[in-house]
């Protein structure tokens, strides 16, 4: 239905979907991380404090950059972003 | 020491604060300066209702009971919030386009608008919220009694139930007040989401300062913090993996199926792109709040006396501390959580009370009254506002029924556990198609049912609903049914079995359930609607265009929306079809988008139900589709027979040029006859005048001269007679006008008289006749005469022909099948090729070598007679000479085209 897009815009389509994936990606990987002091033992409130808060913070500054990112590129590529992310 | 009155006049003069704060925003949107109500970061601060009293004082309790486990509560939602791509970003879009008004709603509207499911939703979120309302009266009242029991002028403690009942009947005036206002279409309430961000502003501050006040000021810094942390007895505390995950798991569910929760994060959302700063700005609101929690928990076990309650260390600290302004800051964050909690929740509940329940009571009990008049909004604005009135007095009851005693996080969980029940038929809603009406009523229905089994009842402790035998053994001693060991599994944590049996046989039947049954049309459109939001954003189709008048829905649009917005919707959609100044056309379009109006004020199911009053039964019913199959069955048909017609006629037409063609080519045989024709008559014509005239003419004539010509006349007279004779013939040969006179006859007669007939011919050349007469000695049943005329013709042809210096002509006769072929064969040069077609018709003569012998008819004659007789006479190619084939059928066929 749609022209093809010219070659920079493709380009930026795809960055724009790559992003999406990481959008998706990056719960799976806190789950990931936040499920992983299940295989420490003992004692471990200092270091799990530390850890946990860590990754936290880290998770935080992703979602983030990956939000600024997303709707620097969705502003742009929304009409061939959105219509078949799914 | 803070005096008693002084705590009460800060506390009055907050609620002040906000009540002005929540007018100022009311007005404001009012007069469309919307501005920066719908900033993205009030967005955000308004999702902080998530972090309740059950936060603000339990999460430091949690903690000094359970060490870390407190932050999967906030882990989870964490997840959520960064994982937006994949379910909160759908749901903010399907609430949108959908105009989606509660969570019961959705999950209603999901599956075919039923009201049904809205109603289970609604009653298992107002059963699982109404404890968790019970508790935030709690906080509120515990942490007045702290600053009571601390004053030195003798107030003792307060009346806590009636502290309760003010705190209640407070928020119910604010939650009327600015959570009932107006029948938004969006069902957006700008005053109330204002003040929540700002509560959301006091409480992060509040915590965030007795955490500064802990680490600095009374530890000496953060590594003293770790230190003490390792001296706490909270330092031993050790991952219990099931508890682990369970909670994260519940935690993020619970962020999404809360009712609270899904108003703030779905119905109040504005605009779509502030989910991409909540999605880290939330859990950046919630990382801060969690922050000091750990410390706080650590000083205050080791700071207070033994036996103080950790889930008040946020205000006992301090107050031991004698830091009065920072216990006062700390009061009034812990105030604002309970607070903003109540009311988000109310809202969200009434809200699903009048559309889900309180409506569709209404309209039942008064048959057809959609289109009657008086004021649908006051109704629904009234059921709102006794719903939320009565919400709280059920948060009230419970509090004072349970005596305000099990420990704030358990109820918290207990409750988080209920409303994720209604997970798996939201999130299989939203990317399943395939999810049904039944398999989600089962699903919640199982589901809560043994939420209820395992946990809630349980909860309220041995020998109040459950009897601690029965919790021992099982009813009636059913030792798999003990609600916290069902199937006989025991050793598992309680919340990690109530948990996991509720989810488990919940999505267990919702998934066969919907696997089994059929959904119907209504609820496959709306799945694909839900399902696929992003490829298009419409509304669901449906009302097929019966005869509504445009007025009745007037009349009830008005009553819903208020004359003015209604009257400026229809005005909008007259404007749209052209005809300005009149009421708009009812199209299926128009009552579409009255209905998503509609939606936005009463819910998807009510909306359905009204317009369905008005229009006369529902949108779209299978019958409904089973027209439109029928009528493009027809239509196909009806094309087809259009089609089947053209062909008709193209043949017909076809026919019709065909039959021209022939009717040319007749009458261009006919000219050419009638030409031949007289040219034939006109030669023994012109040479009777001839010798007729020399006869008149002739006194002088000798008697021999005269009789030679008038001998001349009189062979031409024969001549003519004869090609006049011929001619007639085949003129009743050629109309099937002749009577053939059927006889037994014996085909070696016949050819012996027609051989004996041409022999004493005066013309033509003696020829030698081959015959074999045995084989001729077959029986016929034909007309003798005619068929010894063809036999006449083909021997008197070969001896006039033949031009062999020793002319013989091969008789052979042979029978085949039912078929007598009876060959004459000469051996002159025969027929050329190119003349082959032509010899069989009228006038054919290949020379005039022999001109006298006739007119050219003889075979045309033949030709005639064996079709008359059934059989044919044809010419046989590649014999050695001129050779005829006559066939003939032995028995008589009927099939004769003279016939």
């Amino acid at each position: 239905m749609k022209p093809p897009a010219p070659l920079f815009l493709a380009r930026r389509g795809y960055r724009y979907r790559r992003l999406t994936d990481a959008a998706r990606i990056l719960p799976v990987l806190g789950a990931f991380l936040f499920l992983l002091p299940l295989l420490w033992g003992g004692g471990m409130t200092r270091s799990g404090v530390i850890y946990l808060f860590a990754i936290w913070i880290c998770l935080i500054v992703l979602s983030a950059i990956l939000a600024r990112l997303l709707s620097a590129y969705g502003e742009r590529s929304q009409e061939d972003g959105e219509g078949g992310t799914d | 020491m803070v005096p008693f009155n002084l705590l009460v006049l800060v506390s009055v003069l907050y609620v002040v604060l906000l009540f002005l704060v929540a007018f100022a925003a009311e007005k404001r949107a009012q007069q469309g300066r919307l501005g920066w109500l719908r900033s993205p970061w009030i967005y955000t601060l308004s999702l902080s209702v998530y972090a309740t009293a059950w936060t603000f004082y339990g999460a430091v309790g949690y903690a000094a009971r359970s060490g870390l486990e407190f932050v999967t509560i906030y882990l989870g939602p964490t997840l959520v919030m960064i994982g937006w791509w994949w379910v909160v970003r759908k749901l903010v879009r399907i609430g949108r386009s959908q105009r989606i008004t509660s969570i019961a709603d959705l999950i209603s509207s999901r599956y075919g608008k039923s009201n049904l499911l809205g109603v289970i939703v609604t009653l298992m979120a107002v059963i699982g919220t109404t404890p968790y309302i019970a508790l935030q009266l709690q906080s509120v009242t515990v942490s007045f009694a702290v600053f009571a029991s601390q004053t030195p002028q003798g107030w003792g403690v307060p009346d806590l139930r009636s502290t309760a009942l003010w705190v209640a009947a407070g928020l119910a005036l604010f939650t009327i007040l600015f959570g009932t206002r107006n029948l938004d279409a969006n069902e957006r309430h700008h005053g109330v989401v204002t003040a929540i961000a700002l509560e959301a502003i006091v409480k992060l501050v509040a915590l965030l300062a007795v955490g500064v006040f802990v680490v600095w000021g009374v530890a000496q810094g953060p590594a003293d913090i770790l230190a003490r942390i390792d001296a706490s007895p909270i330092a031993t505390w050790e991952m219990n993996g099931g508890r682990w995950v369970t909670l994260l798991f519940l935690a993020g569910a619970a962020f999404l199926t809360l009712p609270r929760m899904f108003q703030v994060l779905v119905v109040e959302n504005s605009d779509e792109r502030h989910l991409t700063t909540a999605s880290w700005a939330f859990p950046l609101y919630i990382f801060l709040i969690s922050l000091f929690v750990v410390p706080i928990a650590v000083v205050g076990l080791a700071q207070l006396p033994e036996g103080s309650n950790p889930d008040l260390f946020v205000l006992t600290i301090p107050l031991s501390f004698d830091a009065e302004a920072l216990a006062m800051l700390t009061f009034l964050g812990g105030f604002s959580s309970a607070t903003s909690m109540v009311i988000v929740a109310a809202i969200a509940l009434s809200t699903m009370v009048s559309n889900h329940i309180v409506m569709p009571i209404w309209l039942s009990a008064r048959q057809g009254g959609a289109s009657m008049s008086g004021d649908v909004r006051t109704v629904v604005l009234r059921s709102r506002r006794i719903s939320i009135g009565a919400i709280l007095a059920l948060g009230y009851l419970y509090y004072v029924f349970s005596g305000g005693g099990a420990a704030l996080a358990a109820i918290g969980l207990i409750s988080f556990t209920g409303v994720a029940q209604v997970l798996p038929a939201l999130l299989g809603g939203i990317f399943w198609r395939g999810a049904t009406r039944v398999g989600a009523i089962a699903g919640l229905v199982l589901g809560f049912s043994v939420w209820a089994y395992t946990m809630f009842l349980p909860s309220f402790g041995e020998s109040v609903l459950m009897s601690a035998q029965m919790l021992a053994e099982g009813p009636w001693g059913i030792g798999w049914l003990r609600p916290q060991a069902l199937f006989g599994i025991t050793g598992l944590d309680p919340l990690v079995h109530a948990v996991f049996w509720s989810m488990a046989l919940n999505t267990g039947a919702f998934v066969l359930g919907s696997l089994m049954s059929f959904p119907d049309p209504l609820e496959r459109l709306q799945g694909a609607q839900f399902v696929n939001v992003f490829e298009h954003s419409g509304g669901a189709r449906g009302w097929s265009g019966r005869a509504a008048e445009a007025e009745d829905l007037l009349v009830m649009a008005q009553r819903i929306l208020g004359p003015e917005e209604a009257q400026a919707l229809f005005q909008a959609e007259s404007r749209a079809q052209g005809r300005e100044g009149y009421l708009p056309d009812v199209t299926p379009d128009f009552i579409e988008r009255l209905e998503r109006e509609l939606t936005g004020s009463v819910g998807a199911a009510t909306a359905h139900a009204m317009l369905g009053q008005i229009i006369g039964g529902s949108s779209v019913s299978v019958e409904d589709l089973m027209a439109v199959a029928d009528e493009t069955a027809q239509m196909l048909e009806y094309s087809s027979q259009l089609e089947a017609k053209s062909r008709e006629l193209e043949r017909t037409a076809r026919q019709l040029r065909d039959a021209n063609e022939k009717l040319t080519e007749l009458s261009v045989q006919k000219d050419a006859f009638l030409s031949q024709i007289s040219h034939e008559l006109r030669t023994p014509m012109t040479s009777i005048r001839a010798f007729s005239e020399i006869l008149m003419d002739g006194k002088d004539m000798s008697p021999a001269e005269q009789r030679r010509y008038s001998s001349i006349i009189h062979d031409e007279t024969i001549r003519l007679t004869r090609l006049l004779d011929d001619l007639l013939d085949l003129s009743v040969l050629e109309n099937g006008q002749v009577t053939l006179n059927y006889q037994p006859a014996n085909l070696h007669d016949l050819l012996e008289r027609a051989v004996t007939a041409t022999a004493s011919a005066e013309t033509g050349r003696e020829i030698r006749i081959i015959r074999d007469e045995a084989a001729e000695n077959i029986p016929l049943q034909t007309d003798p005469d005619r068929l010894r005329q063809v036999f006449i013709n083909l021997i008197s042809n070969a001896r006039k022909y033949c031009d062999a210096p020793e002319p013989e002509l091969r008789i052979t006769v042979r029978r085949r099948g039912d078929e007598l072929r009876v060959d004459f064969i000469d051996n002159g040069s025969g027929i050329p090729k190119r003349s082959q077609g032509v010899i069989f018709e009228k006038f054919s003569r290949l020379s005039d070598q022999a001109a006298a012998g006739g007119a050219g008819l003889g075979l045309a004659i033949c030709r005639e007679i064996m079709a008359n007789l059934g059989g044919q006479v044809s010419y046989l190619p590649g014999q050695g000479g001129a050779a005829f084939r006559v066939i003939l059928p032995l028995s008589r066929r009927q099939s004769q085209a003279a016939e």
